[in-house]
């Protein structure tokens, strides 16, 4: 069976139907679990106090900002080259859910960083990529509700998504690109020397799973409700035309 | 334990509140349109079953 089966909007339909209550499901657990775990019973660090506790948001919120841009490059790749119907909706779909996890990076940041760093904000080079990788998504959501032909709306949100994707790969290495600023370096990493301490890494990895399956069930679900609202325009169309 | 907070307690729990509003103020949205949506699909499939 290939993967490629899944563009058939019906196929799409009946497999995501049957897989969205476990994600979900396994989203809420997560979650529930990773926040409970790292608000209550992880202690302060040594040098932030209890405001290490932000990291189970922040972390999560803005890796999962900058992977929903970058599953919504591969979905417009796949319109770009494949016309497929459902990449194109994905792509639409997912981009609510990417501008929501970027605020939630930009404000539990301003928040955490008022009494860190003295400021609410800073021209630091990775706040500054958030705010644009910010202004892009409002960009591609505002393009899609302006052009009316859906094919039209998917090629210019596709390349629009295409010109993006440098600020999305920015966000992520601006911290080492530049080596300047405020903002920290990564706080997980594949190296125990620069990694949070182990005690905040485990919950940290829970909620980290569980953003990654809520992202999944949200593009699911809206997904779902794209293709179905495309259908309905073209049956109302069709009644029209009658 | 959010006693033990301590000075940071106003940052810690701004941040969680503001991010629980916005993750349900988003899954609301996605159910709300999601049903909406799905309604007017089943009306006009179930007016078109009866014109035909």
């Amino acid at each position: 069976m290939s993967l490629w089966e899944y563009a058939n909007p019906k196929k799409f339909m009946q497999a995501s139907g049957l897989v969205l209550p476990w994600v979900t499901g396994l989203a809420t657990l997560l979650l529930i679990i990773g926040l409970i775990w790292g608000f209550f019973f992880t202690p302060e660090a040594v040098n932030f106090g209890s405001s290490v506790k932000i990291i189970y948001l922040h972390v999560p919120a803005a890796l999962m900002a900058i992977n929903a841009w970058l599953m919504m490059l591969v979905a417009s790749l796949i319109w770009l080259v494949r016309r497929h119907h459902v990449s194109a909706l994905a792509a639409r779909a997912a981009a609510p859910v990417g501008v929501t996890m970027t605020l939630i990076a930009l404000v539990t940041g301003a928040i955490w960083g008022q009494p860190m760093w003295g400021t609410w904000w800073a021209w630091d080079p990775r706040l500054t990529s958030f705010l644009i990788l910010f202004l892009f998504y409002l960009g591609y959501i505002a393009l899609w509700q302006a052009i009316e032909d859906p094919d039209t709306a998917a090629d210019l949100t596709s390349i629009l998504c295409l010109v993006g994707s440098v600020f999305a790969i920015l966000s992520r290495y601006a911290v080492n690109f530049w080596n300047q600023g405020l903002h920290q370096g990564a706080s997980l990493s594949l190296d125990k020397e620069t990694n949070v301490a182990d005690v905040y890494y485990l919950p940290l990895l829970v909620c980290i799973a569980g953003f990654v399956l809520l992202f999944l069930s949200l593009v699911l679900l809206r997904t779902r409700t794209e293709i179905r609202a495309r259908r309905l325009q073209a049956l109302l169309a069709r009644e029209r035309a009658a | 334990m959010i006693a033990a907070l301590g000075k940071y307690a106003g940052a810690v729990l701004w941040s969680y509140a503001a991010s629980i509003a916005l993750i349900l103020a988003l899954v609301g949205l996605s159910l709300w349109r999601a049903a909406k949506v799905r309604r007017a699909l089943q009306a006009v499939e179930n007016r078109q079953a009866r014109d035909e």
